[in-house]
């Protein structure tokens, strides 16, 4: 049987705030006693010539800090943290930026028998953008960076733009930049 | 596992597309890597924090007055690669006023503002995967993409679907309208048939008699395979 073809991406242009981010309750993803360590994740989104974008829109998606997500197709046998919601959105800023407040995720199967590094699925859209662009956050210095899969697939060269950088107390600082000599790993889904 | 098949190339847009110019400071330079798709892919926000209001599918009734403009229904199903309804997933669309002018400070379009119409509605598909909403026909709209350029009237659409592979944003058009051959953006999808579907049929059955046109859009998201066996040889 011949399948349907997906509908093509087009942009998400500038203009979407009133509708996609007027909520900014979206920029908070954990609530009251949510397990694990609070962080929040600042984005940074610059284009090619270096410039802050001020108009892109950021998603992330994570599992709990045990390394649950809160979704049927993970039959882990363990409870998703009622606290927790794993997904959040928010617009950049003039400064190009954004910032999240969530807990660390812990690790999650790789589907082969391993583990993956904690990470947080980050999905990025702007004017500009035919497509959504899709790239990881990693967490520098975690031990369990060296046996990611998806890290080894990542010349090593390249694998610094996954990871997130201590910044001060509790922030983890984290630039997606979408062309030149740093540009970050995206990756085809 | 699931497994997802990745879209042709000439169905989707590529990343840089010179004729759309702000392509060209943001589309990245290096090619993506291919993803193995773990827990983190096939898993995906079911978006039920924020409960769906009464009027958020009738983007006519979100004020006291009624939008000036030509009301329109717009309604489809989303299915999956095999046709299956996705039910009960999140859309979020947003919209120019009947002018060409968006509510947002950004858009400078010297068109009125409609105080009675804000352009931003959210539905859940329903058990068959429907959905369906009351809105005006948005206007065209110019941009200075080049010179003379104005979008195509359109509305723009974000679903979620079953993961985080399935999430899209995209752009809906109407019929024969005079200016998709002149715009970059719909014109950025290489195969004429993949960027047909990104535009709706007039459909008399939807119409509402002395009230509404009708337009019909089916969206099909990105869908798993589904024939886990290979046949005998």
């Amino acid at each position: 049987m011949s399948r349907l073809c997906p509908v093509p991406s087009q942009t998400v242009g500038p203009f979407y705030h009133f509708s996609l981010t007027a909520n900014e309750a979206l920029g908070c993803m954990t609530a009251a006693g949510a397990k694990g360590e609070r962080i929040r994740v600042r984005i940074r989104l610059l284009d090619g010539a270096g410039r802050p974008v001020p108009d892109g829109m950021i998603e992330l998606w994570q599992a709990d800090a045990a390394g649950k997500y809160r979704h049927p197709a993970d039959t882990q046998e363990k409870e998703p943290d009622p606290a927790f919601c794993g997904f959040g959105r928010l617009a950049t800023d003039a400064a190009g930026a954004c910032v999240f407040d969530t807990v660390r995720p812990g690790g999650t199967p790789d589907g082969r028998g391993g583990c993956q590094a904690p990470h947080i699925a980050v999905s990025v859209f702007a004017r500009g953008l035919l497509a959504r662009l899709v790239t990881r956050l990693y967490f520098e210095g975690d031990s369990a960076l060296a046996e990611d899969a998806v890290l080894q697939l990542v010349p090593e060269a390249r694998r610094g733009t996954l990871l997130a950088r201590r910044g001060e107390a509790g922030v983890w600082c984290f630039d997606i930049r979408l062309q030149g000599p740093d540009e970050t790993v995206f990756f085809e889904i | 596992m699931k497994i997802y098949p990745l879209p042709k190339k000439g169905d989707q847009p590529p990343l840089l597309h010179e004729p759309y110019a702000a392509t060209v400071r943001r589309a990245p330079a290096m090619p993506p890597i291919p993803l193995p798709h773990t827990l983190s892919e096939l898993t995906g926000p079911l978006y039920g924090h924020n409960p769906i209001g009464e009027t958020d599918n009738d983007l006519t009734r979100q004020h006291a007055g009624d939008p000036i403009g030509e009301r329109i229904v717009v309604a489809g199903r989303v299915l999956d690669e095999d046709g299956r309804p996705i039910p009960h997933t999140l859309i979020e669309v947003w919209q120019a006023n009947a002018a060409g002018r968006y509510f947002h400070s950004v858009d400078q379009h010297p068109a009125p503002l409609d105080p009675n119409f804000t352009g931003s509605g959210r539905t859940m598909t329903d058990a068959e995967g429907n959905y369906r909403f009351v809105t005006v026909k948005p206007g065209a709209y110019p941009w200075r993409n080049h010179p003379n350029a104005w979008r195509p009237a359109h509305i723009h659409f974000s679903l979620f679907g079953p993961c985080f592979i399935t999430r899209l944003v995209t752009q809906m058009y109407f019929p024969n309208d005079p200016l998709m051959p002149f715009d970059p953006i719909s014109q950025s999808i290489p195969d004429a048939a993949a960027r047909e579907r990104l535009v709706s049929q007039f459909d008399r059955d939807l119409t509402v008699p002395e009230w509404a046109l009708g337009y019909r859009w089916d969206i099909v998201l990105r869908g798993c395979e589904t024939t886990p066996f290979e046949e005998p040889k």
